[in-house]
This record gives structure tokens, C-alpha cells and sequence, in this order.
């Protein structure tokens, strides 16, 4: 087994032994059964048609929880290792740098995916046991999509995070910065540029297409709004652009790229500086 | 053979390592001292690999941070404070049995001689070890592969007296091995080395060579006559596994390269010591 494997099985069992981790899987399990109490709920009335809607309000609520999350509780355990000495004694192995980075890279996004993904899981399972009339079966795979590429994007960038940072406390500060500039360029600040500072729609879009969150955002919606009548004038001139299949590829695909990107920029980093 | 050539490692505007050059030849084991900030891990850092550094590092021709598998296969090493690893103790083992191509049952039988039972321990975090637990399954780890290098940076912290003296007895069994062992008190360590290396402010400003005076492994047997029984000393001289049926009278027996540690516990009680006879025992009998 390479070591890539061996790094990834240890990340893994050393992260769900984490407080963070057991309050994640809480979060998205809680979250999950509280939105199942309301779909049944409706389910009384309009049949089960409210499965299909939890997992909507469930990926928008995901969208808010899961990106500062993965940022902060990866942020803090990577550089939170390097400063307690787990680098020093683990790097004293002959394991390669890269199988090490990406061993844990891989590690981390099985942790960090598999709760989100097993709570919508679980809620369509026990709706088919209820007697669900229609599984959104198409629903959830496109979410489930969604939710690599986000995850995906968001650990590419927490790991270029610690790479260039030498503090826990550094670490979390940016990353927390990066999570509260995506969420102000979401639909409502761009909407203040345009009427505020005149800013060309084009400059507009292209900070709407440049977010993760908002490219998240728009894809998520579309799923069940094509008209995308929820969302706001860049979405809107997105959708134009690109159609809905584009589009939809492209919510698939930027945020991994992206991911995959800034993950790679980490490990250069990583690999050309100090270890411990 | 290892070589450090002209390194400087500076931090901000600190320069830990200052322009140090050193050979340590196969065979070398030596005692790395050094107050603290003298630069003793971060030379141990760069032998690893973990560090960039200016000037060059060569570990049997090969550079630790280009070639560092070649390098780190040959190369066990036991740092100084124990990881805060939360993986459980079989989890690390597996690692570390795998990567360094050596069996978790080898492991466990050098884990077994210093006095841990990994078996009993294999389900817990390693984290919720006690210090001394996790020290010993470090150098169990450390031992129970084929390395020409040990690296230990105070191997002893943490360990009581019969650990220690398993220690020693393991090293001593490894003395056609290189080994580096850090210590902040060269009495720690001065029975086990023929080297002494002091580094000073990122410099070599001892390397003296030290015959080979005692055998790592023997003991000495130990016995001490009070004034009148005391119960400081009591405390303290059970902790090196000492018995007495009176107070007054106590014997024991502690390991060579315990000596100097040793005098130096017994020391502090001057005042109440009446008589103390040392003899070395022979390997059969120890």
C-alpha cells in the first residue's frame, strides 16, 4: 500500500477521534432529522413532496455551515500539528512528502464529506421506508456532486492556508477572512455594486463566477429553480451565458479545479519550507 | 557517515545554526549537549530533512530533504515531547511497522521489554498515555526496526530507573549502530556515548572523544546505610525500586550509566547517609 494510503487511513482515524469532528456529524445529522420532522409534517398535506425541499433548505444550509467548518477545524488541525510536534515525529518516517500532503488531503475530505453525504442519505432511505411517493434520486446526485466540488474547494484552500501559515491562530484569522469575503460577494453585495458604484456588469459577473459559494449557490438553485427567480441579477446573466447544462458543469468542475489548484500551490509551498 | 558542512539555519533574525560543521563517522555515538536555543533539535531537524537550511547536510552521501526515503530508512528517531496523536496506539504501530519495513510483533516485543504491553494498550489514543507509556513506545518503535542511525532527543525524560536501564540495555545490545542522543545534562548520557559534542549558540564548541569506559548494560549493586531513617529518602530512593525492612538499611541495584544520576539523587541527602557501597555485578548475575 502506498504511503498516500497509509496517510489517509491515519488522518482518518485520527480525525474522528476530534471534538470538531463530533460536533460536524452532529450538526449535519441534527440538521438532517430536524428538516425530516418538517417534511413529514408536510408530507401530511401534500404527500411527499417535501422530501425533494428539505434537500434544498438542506444544501442551503449546508452552503452556510459547511465551507467555514472545513476552514476553521482544518486550518487549526494542520498548523495546530506542526506547532505541537506531530510533523516532527510523523515526517521522521520515510514517507514522501507528497504521499504525506495528499495522503491527508485525501484523508480530510473522506471525513469531511462522508457525514454530509450519509445525512442526506439517510433522509432519503427513510423516506423510502415511509412510503415516499417520488425519491429525488436526480436531486441528490447533482447535490451530492455539488457537495465534492464545494468540499473539494474549500480543503484545496485551508490546505494552502496552513501551508503558508505558521500560527494557529494566523491560520484561522485568514481563513475566516476568505469565508466572510465570499459570503459578502454573494448576490446582494454584487447587486450593491452595480447600483452603487456603476461597476460593468461584466466585472459583476465575473466576481460571481470567481466565488465558490456563489458558483455553488447558483448551481444548488438551479436544481429546482431553473428560471433561477431566487437568486439575483448575476445569476441571472450567468444563466444566460452559459445555459443550464454549462452552467451546471461548470459549478462542477471550477470548484474542484480551483480545489485542486490551491491544494497544489500548498503542497509547493509545503514541500519547500520548514516541515515542523 | 553524516555530514554537516557550513549549515545556518536562522529564524527571523535568529541564527540557531551558525556555520556548523561536523563529520560523524559510522559507529559515532554521541552525546549532543547544549543549554536550551543552543541548536541541538534543529541540527537534529536538518539531519531529518525537516528543515531548509544553507550549507549542506549528507546522510551516507545522500541529502535527508531530496533523498528522504533512501535517507529515513536508515534512520530512527525518538523526539524529544511525545506527539499529541489521537489515533490509537495499534493505528501508529501499523504505520510505522509498515513504512519502515519491520513487523508490529517486533515492536511489540521491545515494547514488551521496556515494560508496556501493547496489546493492553493497542485500542486507547495515544495521547491518553501516560508520559512514561508513551516514551517507551516510541523507543520501541524506534528500536524495533532496522536503522543504522538512532536519533534520540532525551530518550530518558519521562522513563523510571528499570526503564532506563532497559534502555540502556537495548542500546547497549545496538553499539556497532550510528546514534545522536540529545540531553540537556551530559551525566544522563555520558555511559552510553564515545562522543561528546557540545554546541553552543549554533557552533560546535566541544568534540571530544570518550573511551569507552563502561558497558552500557551492566548494573550495580547498591547498598546504603542511614543515620536514622528519613522519609524524604524514603520517598525517593523507592522510586529507583530500593527496599528496606528497616529504613535504616537499603539496597538495590541501578543501571552504569544511571551512576552519575544516581549520586547526584543521593547527594541531596548527604546529611542522612551513614554509609554507601557500590559493587559491579557481573552480566550473569545482573
Amino acid at each position: 500500500m502506498p504511503s498516500i494510503l497509509h496517510t489517509a487511513w491515519l488522518d482518518i482515524s485520527e480525525s474522528v477521534r476530534t471534538k470538531w469532528f463530533a460536533l460536524y456529524a452532529l450538526v449535519f445529522g441534527g440538521l438532517i432529522a430536524v428538516l425530516f420532522i418538517f417534511g413529514l409534517t408536510e408530507s401530511r398535506v401534500m404527500g411527499f413532496t417535501g422530501l425533494s425541499r428539505m434537500l434544498v433548505t438542506f444544501i442551503q444550509l449546508t452552503m452556510a455551515i459547511l465551507p467555514i467548518f472545513v476552514l476553521l477545524s482544518t486550518v487549526r488541525s494542520l498548523v495546530g500539528d506542526r506547532e505541537a510536534g506531530v510533523y516532527e515525529y510523523m515526517l521522521a518516517f520515510p514517507v514522501s512528502l507528497a504521499g504525506w500532503y495528499w495522503g491527508r488531503f485525501s484523508g480530510r475530505f473522506l471525513v469531511v464529506f462522508i457525514p454530509v453525504f450519509a445525512a442526506m442519505a439517510i433522509s432519503l432511505i427513510v423516506g423510502l421506508f415511509m412510503g415516499a411517493e417520488e425519491i429525488p434520486w436526480r436531486d441528490f446526485a447533482w447535490y451530492s456532486a455539488l457537495l465534492v466540488s464545494l468540499a473539494f474547494c474549500f480543503l484545496g484552500i485551508s490546505f494552502l492556508v496552513s501551508a503558508l501559515t505558521r500560527s494557529s491562530d494566523v491560520a484561522q484569522s485568514v481563513a475566516f477572512f476568505l469565508w466572510l469575503l465570499m459570503l459578502m460577494f454573494l448576490d446582494l453585495i454584487l447587486i450593491g455594486l452595480l447600483i452603487q458604484f456603476q461597476t460593468p456588469a461584466g466585472i459583476v459577473v465575473g466576481l460571481a463566477l470567481t466565488n465558490p459559494l456563489e458558483v455553488f449557490r447558483i448551481g444548488a438553485m438551479m436544481l429546482f429553480d431553473p428560471q433561477l427567480i431566487l437568486l439575483g441579477p448575476a445569476a441571472y446573466i450567468i444563466l444566460d451565458l452559459f445555459g443550464y447544462y454549462g452552467f451546471m458543469a461548470y459549478a462542477l468542475l471550477y470548484p474542484l479545479v480551483l480545489g485542486f489548484v490551491l491544494a497544489g500551490i500548498g503542497y509547493w509551498v509545503f514541500k519547500r519550507t520548514d516541515l515542523p | 557517515m553524516i555530514e554537516l558542512k557550513n549549515v545556518v539555519k536562522t529564524f527571523r533574525r535568529t541564527r540557531v545554526l551558525d556555520g556548523l560543521s561536523l563529520t560523524i563517522n559510522d559507529g559515532d555515538r554521541i552525546a549532543l549537549i547544549g543549554s536550551n536555543g543552543a541548536g541541538k533539535t534543529t541540527m537534529i531537524r536538518c539531519i531529518l530533512g525537516e528543515y531548509v537550511h544553507e550549507g549542506d547536510v549528507l546522510v551516507n552521501g545522500l541529502s535527508p530533504r531530496r533523498d528522504r526515503i533512501a535517507v529515513l530508512r536508515h534512520v530512527a528517531f525518538v523526539p524529544q515531547m511525545p506527539p499529541p496523536l489521537r489515533m490509537p496506539v495499534r493505528d501508529l504501530v501499523a504505520f510505522a511497522a509498515r513504512l519502515c519495513g519491520t513487523t508490529q510483533a517486533r515492536i511489540g516485543e521491545i515494547a514488551a521489554r521496556m515494560g508496556l504491553d501493547i496489546e493492553e494498550v493497542a485500542r486507547r489514543p495515544f495521547l491518553k498515555l501516560s508520559g512514561g507509556q508513551k516514551q517507551k513506545l516510541l523507543i520501541a518503535i524506534a528500536m524495533g526496526r532496522d536503522a543504522d542511525i538512532l536519533i534520540m532527543d532525551e530518550p530518558t525524560a519521562n522513563l523510571d530507573p528499570a526503564a532506563r536501564q532497559i534502555l540502556f540495555d537495548l542500546l547497549s545490545e545496538n553499539l556497532d549502530k550510528t546514534m545522536i542522543i540529545s540531553s540537556h545534562r551530559l551525566e544522563e548520557v555520558a555511559m552510553l556515548v564515545n562522543r561528546v559534542i557540545e554546541l553552543d549558540r549554533g557552533r560546535v564548541v566541544l568534540d571530544d572523544r570518550v573511551e569507552d569506559a563502561i558497558d552500557p548494560g551492566l548494573k550495580q549493586k547498591v547498598r546504603i546505610t542511614l543515620r536514622r531513617p528519613d522519609e524524604a529518602f524514603a520517598k525517593a530512593i523507592s522510586e529507583w525500586g530500593f527496599t528496606s525492612s528497616d529504613n535504616v538499611e537499603w539496597s538495590g541495584v541501578i543501571a552504569g550509566p544511571d551512576r552519575l544520576r544516581f549520586l547526584g539523587m543521593l547527594a541531596r541527602y548527604s546529611g542522612v547517609l551513614a554509609e554507601v557501597e557500590m559493587r559491579e555485578l557481573a552480566r550473569e548475575a545482573a
